[in-house]
This record gives C-alpha cells, structure tokens and sequence, in this order.
C-alpha cells in the first residue's frame, strides 16, 4: 500500500474555510441583531481576513510541502469556494444593499408630516392625529417587513 | 427596532410615541410584536399608500417584485411638523435611538 509517510490532514485549510463559512452566514443570523456589528460588517471581515490567512498557510504547505501535508486537490477548492462567499458577501453588503431609492420626495424637516390613517395589529384605526394627541412628538419607523 | 425596543422607555419618559410602518398586514404584524416583544405599535400599510405619499417607495424590492417601504425614520413634533429625517443609503445600516432622542433634545433645548 502506501509506502510514504503518514500525511498531515492540514487543518488550517478545513479551519480557515470554516471561519469564512462562519463569516458568511453569521450576518443574517446573529450579527445584523446588533447595530454596532450591523451597520458595518466588521465582524464578518474580521472572520473573513482570519479565514484567508489560514487558507492562505494551508494551500502553501499543501503544495509546497505536499510529502507532509494533504490538500493539493480540496485546497484549492475550498480556496475558491469561499473566496466566492467573500466575493457575494461584498457584493451583497456593499453594492445590492445600496440599491436604495433616493426619495427626494420625502417630507423634509419643517415641513408638514403628511396625515394618515392605518391599521394595527388589532385592525383598528390609527391615524398621525391620534398618535400626535397627548404626545410629544412621534417616531414613524418605515421598515422593509418581514412579510 | 429592536433596538427602539429596547430604549423604549427612554421615548415614553419623553412623551415620544414610536410606531413603525410597513406592508406587512395586521396578522404578521400581530405574530411579529409577539416573537419579538415589541410593545410599539406596528402600523400596516399594504397597498403601499402612505408609503408612497412619503417617498419612501422601495418598487419592486419585496417578495415577488412587490413594492415595499425603504428603511426610513421621520421624527415628527406635536404639532405635525417634521422635526429630523433619516434616508438611508443603505438598507444595512438604520437609525439608532440615540440619535433620535438626541434630536428631540436638541429641538427642545432650541425652545421650539
């Protein structure tokens, strides 16, 4: 059977793509819950930047050392494959998240809120007036949904 | 909003009402409140028409091409006026309540 040494697994490979795995889909679960890690993927890059470096170590023993370490064949693979969850990732966060209309109609900051009624969860009722009654001022949130 | 949630009582000591606006009808906005524990009233607007008449029409960015609102926060004084506006360029990135609160003491201390 095989006569040469015992290779090394390479883990820095399996390790660096797990972070960028980890990088990739932690946004929409855990990091876009807190502003501080919403606004700006820091978090996210930071996995990604420890990923690479691991990746980057893995595919160099791989195939500079490849009697010692396993990998010239899933290296690479793993290599494209998350640098393709990098790629989407940015894409995503920093251009498909921009394709916001600029709403140059909006009200501005003096100017008269436009009056409505709506309805609640309840379906009841509820216009801009009510809510301006007896308050201070109010906070109108438009937000996407979650549909 | 969550994080409005959360600062809640901040808004209610001030006699700020927050309300949050958007296509989704009163049954998702019943199951919503309740998973999330929002205490705020979440208005429904489904055939997008007061989100229209303030401009913050997403066309075509919900499900199946449906038109939603963009993220978008009006601060609006007693007396209808609007008092502080946030338009995103991002739909990442939203308003936080501090900068809220921080323009409503702002107007406040102005004397307005």
């Amino acid at each position: 059977m095989n006569a040469g040494p015992k290779r090394s697994w390479n883990w820095s490979l399996w390790f660096g793509f797990l972070f960028v795995l980890v990088g990739f889909i932690s946004y929409a679960f855990l990091f876009v819950h807190f502003p501080v890690t919403r606004d700006s993927p820091w978090a996210n890059l930071l996995l990604f930047g420890a990923g690479a470096i691991l990746l980057i170590v893995g595919l160099a023993r791989a195939f500079g050392n490849p009697r010692a370490y396993r990998g010239k064949i899933f290296g690479p693979i793993l290599g494209v494959v998350g640098a393709l969850m990098v790629a989407l990732f940015c894409y995503a966060f920093f251009y498909a998240a921009r394709q916001v209309p600029a709403s140059t109609g909006a009200p501005r900051v003096g100017q008269k809120a436009p009056e409505f009624t709506l309805y609640d969860k309840e379906n009841k009722p509820v216009s801009l007036t009510d809510l301006l009654s007896g308050s201070k001022a109010v906070v109108l949130i438009f937000y996407r949904g979650f549909w | 909003m969550r994080s409005f949630q959360q600062r809640l009582s901040e808004f209610d000591s001030r006699g700020i009402r927050v309300v949050g606006i958007s296509v989704d009808p009163p049954k998702i906005n019943q199951r919503q409140s309740q998973n999330l524990g929002y205490t705020f009233p979440l208005l429904s607007d489904p055939k997008a028409e007061v989100i229209r008449r303030y401009d913050v029409l997403h066309p075509g960015a919900g499900p199946k091409g449906a038109d939603i609102a963009r993220p978008a926060e009006f601060l609006v004084d007693g007396s209808g006026v609007v008092r502080w506006v946030n338009l995103t360029d991002s739909i990442a990135v939203r308003a936080r309540p501090g900068q809220v609160l921080n323009a409503f003491d702002e107007f406040k201390a102005a004397g307005r």
